[in-house]
């Protein structure tokens, strides 16, 4: 288990002070300075040694992504802060932004730094109304002790933090959608190449990160790289905040180490399965987007990116959802597609139509209402949407369908024949 | 399913007149300077936003008339941007905005059960207004609240760690006006394992 003193969000709960005064005595924006003072190279160069890899879902190395920035472009920089949090499952930048909202203030600043920008926005989805109020409070606060603003922290670097509201749209936590709706448009995911760090917001380098990767960076300088590559293991180190939600007793988010068991972290942290280990059917690790996994891997796998990925799902969000034996498992998928249903934004046809087609065949099976033809036709379907389409949602949608029929196809095929049964 | 939000119809009966309140026009100009100076079309969801809470939590077309003028747009961009993000309701809505979270994390802890007594209290079906105005209630997709589900967004507010018992109470004491507490509704702090808030 985490140790305490290696826990980089102190105040997750909320129990201390949020705001300037409890941050401080935290120890956030203690030598801030200092940390600047390293210059940019050498930030980028801490980050790439911690292995930091990137916690909004797709895991890209962290230092790298920092790197990409071009030194003198001869344009404005942005750092835009994903906080558009809306993966079925996770709720952990939440917590940071309503409990320790100058964690995420700081990490903007020093990243900004390394980065070259002067600016940096924080997209916040717009269900999170008071955690955007904690969050605007916490920036003025900044502001008015020159923490950030002209000559932040006594720098010599001019930074400014902007908060913007979205509106409801889970497609803008794709980062490029995220810019689009930024710069005040239906946010549709734009083709890449060009990659935001050559031309992104107002076609300017920009840099899009979620907000636990830079609210743990300026920990990460502190404290040293090595101190969080030691933690975890190679390619998966530090720490992670897990969301647990679902069927367990005490659902919960937690700060771990990087790789701790599933079933540790269900057992220790989140009470256990409601009905006991036994009782467990599925579990879904990394938000809604990643495949599902059944009791017998759940046993033994690691949470990690790597150990993840090995049996065909991911760590995505760290958002693990529990599912015990009561669950009409079919119905848990089938509700997850109407969910991708719901959010795609229509631009490329085997996302618009394809989901909404999965989202009936789905709803059928849950009865048993298909033939058993149509479990190849639905998984033939999922593989033609899935990396067709500009953006991840296309993929997002067909890989929890393909971990229900990976894993419990046998399900569904008794439901066929029992159906086959009463109508006959 | 119906929702507010998700309807692309601009809403014909009323014929408003929809002038920006002089406090919101304040907020309007601090609101802008945060882009710069020739993107301000950047501050159309904030402005948005700001019509809505002004015209009683919809956008009239008047009202995103305004906001295409207020910014230099064209009104066909501005609608565009109403009718894809879902907050932006482009009907009219009761005095509570009842939004059930259905995802399945709230699924799993029993959010089908809070539709059930929202209708039976609210006297409406989902995705409708009940007779008096006071409630619409809708079911919608994740509201990233899912360590402290089942829960649900009345207005601007999360109410979570919800069971029959309590939603009923909620939906009880805003029909009565009564105030009602926010937040976690069996005293738990954030998303905190509960274990540890006896200790």
């Amino acid at each position: 288990m985490l140790k305490e003193k290696d826990k980089i969000f102190k105040n997750l709960y909320g129990f201390e002070d949020w705001k300037l005064e409890g941050a401080k005595k935290r120890g956030i924006w203690s030598n801030t300075k200092e940390l600047i003072k390293m210059g940019s190279d050498k930030i980028v160069e801490e980050i790439k040694n911690s292995q930091l890899r990137g916690r909004g879902g797709a895991g890209f190395p962290a230092g790298l992504k920092w790197s990409f920035m071009p030194k003198d472009s001869g344009k404005d920089h942005y750092l835009v802060v994903n906080a558009d949090e809306s993966e079925p499952g996770t709720c952990k930048d939440r917590e940071i932004m309503r409990n320790d909202p100058h964690l995420l203030l700081e990490g903007c600043l020093v990243a900004a730094f390394a980065m070259h920008a002067h600016t940096c926005y924080i997209y916040i989805r717009g269900e999170y109304y008071s955690e955007s109020s904690n969050l605007q409070k916490a920036i003025d606060e900044a502001y008015a002790n020159n923490l950030i603003g002209k000559n932040a922290c006594g720098t010599g670097w001019d930074f400014d933090i902007y908060l913007h509201r979205g509106a409801g749209a889970y497609i803008c936590g794709e980062e490029t959608a995220l810019l689009e709706s930024l710069e005040g448009k239906k946010g549709q995911p734009r083709l890449k190449p060009p990659f935001p760090a050559g031309a992104g917001l107002y076609g300017c380098p920009t840099t899009v990160t979620n907000v636990e990767t830079i609210a743990v960076s300026p920990t990460i300088l502190r404290r040293g790289s090595k101190w969080f590559a030691n933690l975890g293991s190679a390619n998966n180190t530090g720490t992670k905040i897990f969301s647990i939600s679902g069927h367990v007793n005490n659902p919960c988010n937690v700060e771990e180490e990087m790789g701790i068991p599933l079933k540790d972290l269900i057992e220790k942290h989140a009470g256990g399965v409601i009905g006991g280990w036994e009782n467990l059917l599925a579990v879904i690790p990394g938000g809604a987007s990643v495949p599902l996994l059944p009791k017998s891997i759940c046993d033994t796998v690691k949470m990690d990116f790597d150990s993840l990925k090995e049996v065909q799902s991911g760590l995505g969000t760290a958002a693990v959802i529990v599912m015990n034996k009561s669950t009409d498992i079919v119905e848990a998928i089938a509700r997850l597609s109407h969910f991708y249903k719901h959010e795609s934004c229509g631009q490329c046809t085997p996302c618009r139509e394809g989901t909404g087609w999965m989202y009936r065949m789905m709803e059928k099976m849950i009865h048993g209402n298909v033939k058993h033809k149509d479990i190849d036709k639905i998984l033939d379907v999922t593989k033609q949407i899935e990396g067709h389409t500009i953006c991840a949602l296309g993929d997002a949608a067909a890989w929890p369908i393909q971990g229900l029929f990976r894993h419990f196809r046998h399900e569904i095929e008794k439901r066929i024949e029992e159906r086959n049964r009463r109508v006959a | 399913m119906h929702h507010p939000g998700t309807n692309n119809k601009v809403y014909k009966k009323i014929n408003d007149n929809f002038e920006w309140s002089s406090e919101n026009f304040k907020k309007i100009s601090e609101i802008i300077k945060k882009y710069p100076s020739n993107r301000i079309q950047s501050a159309v969801i904030p402005l948005l936003d700001l019509a809505q809470r002004q015209n009683n939590g919809w956008l009239s077309k008047n009202s995103m008339e305004k906001v295409a003028e207020t910014l230099s747009m064209s009104y066909i961009r501005v609608l565009e941007v109403a009718t894809f993000y879902s907050m932006f309701n482009l009907e009219p809505i009761g005095k509570n905005f009842v939004q059930i979270c259905r995802t399945t994390p709230c699924w799993l802890r029993g959010s089908d059960k809070l539709s059930k007594v929202a209708q039976e209290v609210c006297e409406t079906n989902i995705g409708e207004t009940s007779n008096d105005e006071i409630f619409t209630v809708v079911e919608v997709e994740c509201l990233g609240a899912c360590c402290n589900a089942p829960m649900v967004q009345i207005n601007d507010d999360y109410y979570e760690d919800l069971d029959e018992e309590s939603f009923k109470k909620i939906l009880r004491d805003l029909k009565d006006n009564k105030s009602i507490k926010v937040g976690s509704q069996i005293g738990r702090k954030s998303s905190q394992p509960e274990r540890k808030f006896d200790a």
